[in-house]
C-alpha cells in the first residue's frame, strides 16, 4: 500500500524464482479466481437474467435490468423511451457525496499523518494504536452512535444550545452533511495510514534542503513534499472514495429519502419479495466500470508521470 | 579583509547536553575554512546553526556584520552542501540546480542558462535531462555542488561532502572543490573529520573537540605549532612525552627529558611544572649521540618512509618515520640507538 498503486521497477520482471515461479502462484491465482473473478463473473451474468417476482431469478437472458437503469419507457413499458433520470443522479450525488468525503478524510487525514509521522519512533504506534480503536466496533454500532451524537436532542445540539451559540436544534440527521459526516468517520483511518507510510518515508534532509535554497513553508509543501508523498495520497483517495461511493449504512442510517446513494439502491435490490436481483446486479455492474475507468485513468497518469 | 561570518560565544544545547560551548570563530572573505575534529565534536551542529537549521541557545553569528542568527534558513543567503546531497528525486539534474535561482525568482529562460553554466562548471552538461536516481555517488556530490552553488550565495557550507566517495575519487574532488572555491572567489566553510583532507585543502583550520575550538590556524601552524595535547595528538603523529620544566619565558622552555638530558623548546605553555611535550617522528634521526636513547622493537616499511618503534628506557612508546632512500641506515629490532632531534622537533604543550 505504501508503494502507491504501482509495484517498484525493481520488482518487475525476472524474480530468480525459476522454474517455481508457476507452482507458487497457483494458490494466488485460485483464491483471486474464486474470492475475486467468480464473483464478478456470477453478478455480470445475473444482471442479464429476468427478474423473478418473489426475488431471485429467472435464466432468461434480457437487457430488461439495463433498460430500466437508462430509460423511462412508462408505467406499463410502451410508452417510446425517454432518459431516467431517477437513477443516474443517485449515482450523482453518490459520487458528489463520496468526492466530499474524500476531501474530507484528505484535508484532516493529511494533517494527521504528518504529526503521528514527525513524532518520535516510540510514540507513532501508540498513536497509530489510537486511531485503529474506533475501528474494533462493528460499522453500523458506530454509525448509530454518530447518529445519536448529532439528532435533535443529541449531546452535540445540546452542547451548542447549552453554551448560547444556538436557539433551536440545528437539523443534522437526514442531511447529505449527516452522511458526508458518516462517510468521512467511516473512512478516515484509511487516508490516514498510507499517507502517514508516505511520509514516514519522506527524507526530511529534503525540505531541509529546499528551504537552504530560498524556498517558504509552503513552497516547500507544494514543490517537494506533495510530489514525495503523492503514491499515499492517491492510495489513500482510492481507499476512501472507492467504498463511500458504495456505502449504504451512512445513508441509510444517517440520511434520508433525499441522500439516497448508490449503496442503498443495490441493497434494497436484494431485500425481501419487492428486490429485483438482476436490477442490482446491473447497477452493481455499472458501478464497477465506473471505478474501473476511474482507477485506469489513475494507472496511466502514474505511468506517465513516472516515465518522465 | 573582512569577515565572512563572525560566530560570536555561540553556545548550542541539546535537553541537558551541550552540543557546541562558547564557540567562536571569524572566518575571512574568500577563504577556505575547515572545522576539523573527531565524529561527535560539534562540527555538524556549528554548521547548522550558521545555515539557521538549528537555532542557537547564546551568542551570535554575523554575516559581513549583519546578525542572522535568528533569521529562517531561506532568507540567509549561505547555501549547503549536504553530506547525504538531498537532491530531489522528482527533479531533473537540470531542475535541481536551476531551484534555488527559481525560489530567488529568476525567470526560467535565465535561471536555465544559469544553471546549465553551473553544471558544464562541475562537468555534468551531458547529464542535465537525467534524474538524480540515475547518476553514480561522485557526479550527485557534483549536482548537489552545483545547486549550492547556482544562487551565488555569499558563504557555501559543506558538510563531510567527500566522505561518501572512494579514495580516488575523494582525491580528485579535493582538487576540484579547491580550484571551483578560487573561480567563485566564495567564502567555504568545510567540515571534515579527515585530516588530510583539512590540510591539504583549507587556507586555515579550526580544530575542535568536544564542542570547544582547541586551535584555529594554518594547516602548518596547526602541525607544526599545536597548542594542546588534543591538537598535537589529533593533527599527525606525535610522541608525547611527560617532562619537567626547568625554566619557561617568552614562549620558549628548558625542560629535562627523560633521562636526564635540557632540552631548549618552544612553549605554548610557561607555567612551571610538569607538561607533555610534543615530538613530532620526522623530526628526528639515529645519531651517533642525542638527548634521547631508545631500544627498537619493530621497523615497519611503509613504502615512502620507514616506522620504528622504539621503547625509551622508562618504557614509553616512542616512534620515528625515517625516508626510505638508498643511504637509509635500518637498526636491527632489539639494537639501543641514540636519537637525535632537529631544530623545532619539540613542543611543549598545553594539558
Ligand atoms: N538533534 C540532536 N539532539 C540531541 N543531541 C544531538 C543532536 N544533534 C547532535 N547532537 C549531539 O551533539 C553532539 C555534536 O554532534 P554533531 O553532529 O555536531 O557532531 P559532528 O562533529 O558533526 O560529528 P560527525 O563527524 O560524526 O558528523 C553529539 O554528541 C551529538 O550526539
Ligand atoms: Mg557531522
Amino acid at each position: 500500500m505504501a508503494g502507491g498503486v504501482l509495484p517498484p521497477p525493481s520488482n518487475r520482471g525476472g524474480t530468480g524464482w525459476g522454474p517455481l515461479r508457476v507452482p507458487l502462484l497457483i494458490p494466488t491465482w485460485v483464491m483471486i479466481g474464486i474470492f475475486l473473478l467468480l464473483p464478478v463473473l456470477l453478478m455480470a451474468v445475473y444482471s442479464f437474467l429476468t427478474k423473478e417476482f418473489r426475488g431471485g431469478v429467472i435464466w432468461d437472458f434480457t437487457l430488461a435490468a439495463y433498460d430500466q437503469f437508462f430509460f423511462d419507457r412508462g408505467l406499463f413499458g410502451d410508452e417510446p423511451p425517454v432518459i431516467e433520470w431517477t437513477y443516474i443522479s443517485i449515482f450523482w450525488r453518490s459520487i458528489w457525496q463520496a468526492g466530499v468525503a474524500t476531501l474530507a478524510c484528505l484535508l484532516v487525514g493529511f494533517p494527521t499523518a504528518w504529526f503521528i509521522a514527525t513524532r518520535a519512533p516510540a510514540q507513532r504506534t501508540v498513536w497509530l494504536f489510537l486511531i485503529t480503536i474506533p475501528y474494533w466496533v462493528n460499522l453500523l454500532i458506530r454509525t448509530v452512535s454518530l447518529k445519536f451524537l448529532i439528532r435533535d436532542n443529541g449531546p452535540l445540539n445540546e452542547a451548542l444550545i447549552g453554551l448560547g451559540l444556538l436557539d433551536h436544534p440545528l437539523p443534522l440527521v437526514n442531511t447529505n452533511l449527516a452522511v458526508q459526516l458518516g462517510l468521512f468517520y467511516s473512512y478516515l483511518p484509511f487516508m490516514v495510514l498510507p499517507i502517514y507510510a508516505a511520509v514516514e518515508r519522506y527524507n526530511f534532509a529534503l525540505s531541509e534542503a529546499a528551504s537552504d535554497l530560498y524556498a517558504g513553508r509552503w513552497t516547500i509543501l507544494r514543490e517537494i513534499v506533495l510530489p514525495m508523498v503523492r503514491p499515499g495520497i492517491v492510495a489513500g483517495c482510492i481507499l476512501v472514495f472507492v467504498p463511500s461511493l458504495g456505502a449504504f449504512l451512512a445513508p441509510d442510517l444517517l440520511g434520508g429519502a433525499k441522500t439516497y446513494m448508490i449503496g442503498s439502491l443495490i441493497d434494497e435490490q436484494f431485500k425481501g419479495s419487492q428486490g429485483n436481483w438482476p436490477f442490482g446486479a446491473a447497477i452493481a455492474v455499472i458501478l464497477m466500470t465506473m471505478v474501473l475507468m476511474v482507477l485506469m485513468a489513475q494507472a496511466r497518469a502514474a505511468l506517465k508521470g513516472e516515465r518522465k | 579583509m573582512s569577515t565572512a561570518i563572525d560566530v560570536r560565544s555561540v553556545v548550542k544545547h541539546y535537553g541537558t547536553m551541550t552540543a557546541l560551548h562558547q564557540v567562536s570563530m571569524a572566518i575571512r572573505d574568500n577563504e577556505f575554512f575547515t572545522l576539523l575534529g573527531p565524529s561527535g565534536c560539534g562540527k555538524t551542529t556549528l554548521l547548522r546553526c550558521i545555515a539557521g537549521f538549528e537555532s542557537v541557545s547564546g551568542g551570535d553569528i554575523l554575516l559581513y556584520g549583519r546578525d542572522i542568527a535568528t533569521l529562517e534558513p531561506n532568507y540567509r543567503p549561505v547555501n549547503t552542501v549536504f553530506q547525504q546531497y538531498a537532491l530531489f528525486p522528482h527533479m531533473s539534474v537540470l531542475d535541481n540546480v536551476a531551484f534555488g535561482l527559481k525560489m530567488k525568482g529568476v525567470g526560467l529562460a535565465e535561471r536555465r542558462a544559469r544553471a546549465g553554466k553551473m553544471l558544464e562548471m562541475v562537468h555534468l552538461s551531458a547529464f542535465a535531462d537525467r534524474m538524480p536516481s540515475q547518476l553514480s555517488g561522485g557526479q550527485q556530490q557534483r549536482v548537489a555542488l552545483a545547486r549550492a552553488l547556482a544562487p551565488e550565495p555569499k558563504v557555501l557550507l559543506l558538510d563531510e561532502p567527500l566522505s561518501a566517495l572512494d579514495l580516488k575519487l575523494r582525491q580528485a574532488m579535493r582538487v576540484e572543490l579547491k580550484t571551483l572555491q578560487e573561480q567563485t572567489g566564495i567564502t567555504f566553510i568545510f567540515v571534515t573529520h579527515d585530516q588530510e583532507e583539512a590540510l591539504t585543502m583549507s587556507d586555515r583550520i579550526a580544530v575542535m573537540s568536544q564542542g570547544r575550538v582547541q586551535q584555529i590556524g594554518t594547516a602548518r601552524e596547526i602541525y607544526e605549532a599545536p597548542n594542546n595535547r588534543f591538537v598535537a595528538d589529533f593533527i599527525g603523529e606525535t610522541n608525547l612525552l611527560e617532562v619537567e620544566v626547568v625554566t619557561a619565558s617568552g614562549g620558549m622552555a628548558e625542560v629535562v627529558l627523560p633521562g636526564g638530558h635540557r632540552l631548549r623548546c618552544a612553549a605554548a605553555d610557561t607555567t612551571p611544572g610538569r607538561h607533555h611535550l610534543s615530538i613530532r617522528p620526522e623530526r628526528l634521526s639515529i645519531a651517533a649521540e642525542g638527548p634521547l636513547t631508545g631500544t627498537v622493537e619493530r621497523v615497519v616499511y611503509l613504502g615512502t618512509d620507514l616506522q620504528l618503534l622504539t621503547r625509551l628506557p622508562d618504557g614509553a612508546p616512542f616512534t620515528l618515520r625515517l625516508q626510505n632512500s638508498a643511504r637509509t641506515q635500518v637498526p636491527e629490532p632489539g639494537s639501543t640507538v641514540s636519537l637525535q632531534l632537529e631544530d623545532g622537533a619539540a613542543r611543549l604543550l598545553v594539558d
